[in-house]
């Protein structure tokens, strides 16, 4: 298991592209974030989710979104989606605000009850696209090739004409992420993909969800429980904790140092000699 | 059966309930909402009754506070989930107005019977018209609605974050099947409303078509049931309510064979594909 942590060395305020290719282009000299917070303040009834948070997300990296129950991960990417208004400072997406049904920005929320409708994938994907408009549901020629292409996407083209009561955890999860590709989105927000499945599973998911996303050119915020099946997979952790966010390599930010510093308590790291990471903390 | 006015009457009403009951309880049944389609004939029960007394078309009354109510329990949205003992109180409250207009009125037998099981071979040509309009306003409604009721139906999550307005959708998606209820009701009278709406809604969602299918497979089958019950009725003397009750469970029961018996066909026409 290897830590792919070179390039993903972000200060927390400054952006710079991952990818080589954005690089390399000349000229552009402060490319936009796809997402960039400045004194960032967020929240959700009386809970404090971000207090004066400032990093940026280069365009085209793979984040993983971490941080304990209850922190408020689903908050943020709700603030992303335009959901949950900014109390304070500023997000911008791709140098725009949030904007509720922005087609350029996909999302996969947490599948928290499964669809036991008789459908099959395509019926699925139909459903969704164009949803938010009044009227018949109805189907172009465009559509449907919208719908082929994101179906291509993901690699999911044979689960369009299954019904998805009768489809895997698995094959369950690539139809969602063909749903998150339709309208080509910029960015993919995903939350808690990697819930539903056993540990071998779940390091195949994340290595699948990246790859799909590098074909697409997306960047990707991914939600996990677990850090261990996006290690090697993220290029930079974005771990959220008690009103405060860091963003940085795994090296960085998942150190005992920068975690006892987000908690403001002790807060022990431990790496197995295979890769695996504890993180662990006295009770106060 | 079909040279007598009455028998006219009743099949034309008995349709146009059918395919506006159909559609609107595939919703339901897509939802998980069926009790509110039960809830809301039973609301609309006392303002039938209230009417009725006032001198005025029971339809009118039903049909006023069947609407209206389903806006409420709309509006409360998820709040009114797991609040079984709340809703089962409200709903006594309003079988027991009913009972108490009933006896207020003076010929509350007669008013009672028709309202609870229905009273489709007395229809008159004004109810008749009546119900066409309702019909044909709520099925533009339900098209009209249709596209994002579903999307939010399926995956609310995202449906919510694609900008679908759920608290409205979900008001006007009640306000719709209050006024199916009411519809429903002349027919099978408020107590059997299930029947007609839910039955045939839930079979079809059972048998899996596409939603562009499932629609108007929905109404086929209301409208079957509603004039096979019909039909029945004529030939055994027993009540059209009875009938349509005995059908939609039958349809019911007989959907849920194939899925299980003929697993091994469906598998092996996956390939085909």
């Amino acid at each position: 298991m290897s830590m792919n942590a070179d390039g993903a060395a972000e200060t927390l305020t400054m952006a710079r592209p991952v990818v080589a290719d954005d690089a390399s282009s000349e000229g552009v000299r402060e490319p936009v974030s796809a997402v960039s917070c400045r004194a960032l303040s967020i929240g959700h009834g009386e809970r404090v989710v971000l207090q004066s948070a400032s990093f940026a997300i280069p365009a085209g990296s793979f984040v993983g979104l971490l941080g304990p129950n209850g922190a408020g991960k689903t908050t943020f990417l709700r603030a992303l989606l335009g959901l949950t208004p900014v109390r304070g400072g500023e997000l911008r997406i791709f140098g725009a605000r949030p904007v509720c049904g922005d087609r350029s920005v996909g999302y996969m929320p947490q599948s928290r009850t499964p669809i036991r409708v008789r459908l099959t994938g395509r019926d699925m994907l139909a459903s969704s696209l164009h949803g938010e408009r009044w009227g018949p549901p109805r189907l172009n020629a465009e559509d449907a090739r919208r719908i082929d292409e994101a179906l291509h996407a993901a690699d999911a083209q044979e689960l369009a004409a299954r019904r998805i009561d009768a489809l895997s955890g698995g094959e369950l999860q690539r139809l969602r992420l063909a749903q998150a590709l339709l309208g080509a989105p910029r960015l993919l927000l995903l939350d808690e993909p990697l819930a539903s499945f056993d540990p071998v599973r779940m390091r195949e998911a994340a290595l699948q969800i990246r790859d799909v996303a590098r074909r697409a050119g997306a960047t990707v915020i991914c939600s996990a429980h677990d850090i261990d099946p996006l290690l090697g997979v993220m290029d930079s952790v974005l771990y959220i904790a008690r009103g405060r966010a860091r963003l940085g390599s795994v090296d960085e930010v998942i150190t005992s140092s920068a975690l006892s510093d987000l908690y403001g308590a002790p807060v022990e790291v431990y790496r197995s000699p295979r890769g695996r990471v504890f993180v662990s903390a006295d009770a106060a | 059966m079909l040279e007598y006015d009455f028998m006219r009457m009743a099949f034309a009403a008995s349709g146009c309930v059918a395919v506006l009951a159909g559609p609107v309880g595939w919703f339901l049944a897509l939802r998980g909402q069926s009790f509110a389609g039960h809830a809301l004939s039973h609301i609309g029960f006392a303002g039938a009754v209230g009417a009725a007394l006032l001198g005025w078309p029971p339809l009118v009354g039903l049909l006023a506070v069947a609407v209206v109510s389903g806006a409420g329990m709309g509006a409360l949205g998820g709040r009114a989930t797991g609040r079984d003992v709340a809703i089962g109180m409200i709903l006594s409250l309003a079988m027991g107005c009913g009972a108490l207009f009933l006896h207020l009125l003076t010929h509350s037998a007669m008013t009672a019977t028709a309202l609870l099981f229905g009273n489709v071979l007395g229809v008159t040509r004004g109810t008749l018209a009546s119900l066409a309009v309702i019909t044909a306003f709520s099925l533009a409604m339900l098209a009209f609605l249709s596209r994002p009721l579903l999307f939010a139906s399926l995956q609310p999550e995202l449906a919510e974050a694609r900008g679908v307005r759920m608290a409205l959708l979900s008001v006007l998606f009640l306000m719709l099947v209050g006024a199916a209820t009411a519809g429903c009701a002349q027919v099978t009278g408020v107590l059997l409303v299930f029947t007609l709406m839910v039955g045939p809604g839930a079979t079809i969602l059972r048998v899996g078509l596409s939603p562009a299918l499932a629609l108007p497979a929905t109404a086929a089958l209301a409208l079957a049931e509603a004039w096979g019950g019909l039909a029945l009725s004529w030939w055994s003397n027993a009540p059209a309510s009875f009938w349509i009750a005995v059908l939609s469970v039958v349809c019911f029961l007989v959907s849920g064979i194939p899925a299980r018996s003929l697993r091994f066909r469906r598998e092996g026409g996956v390939g085909l594909h």
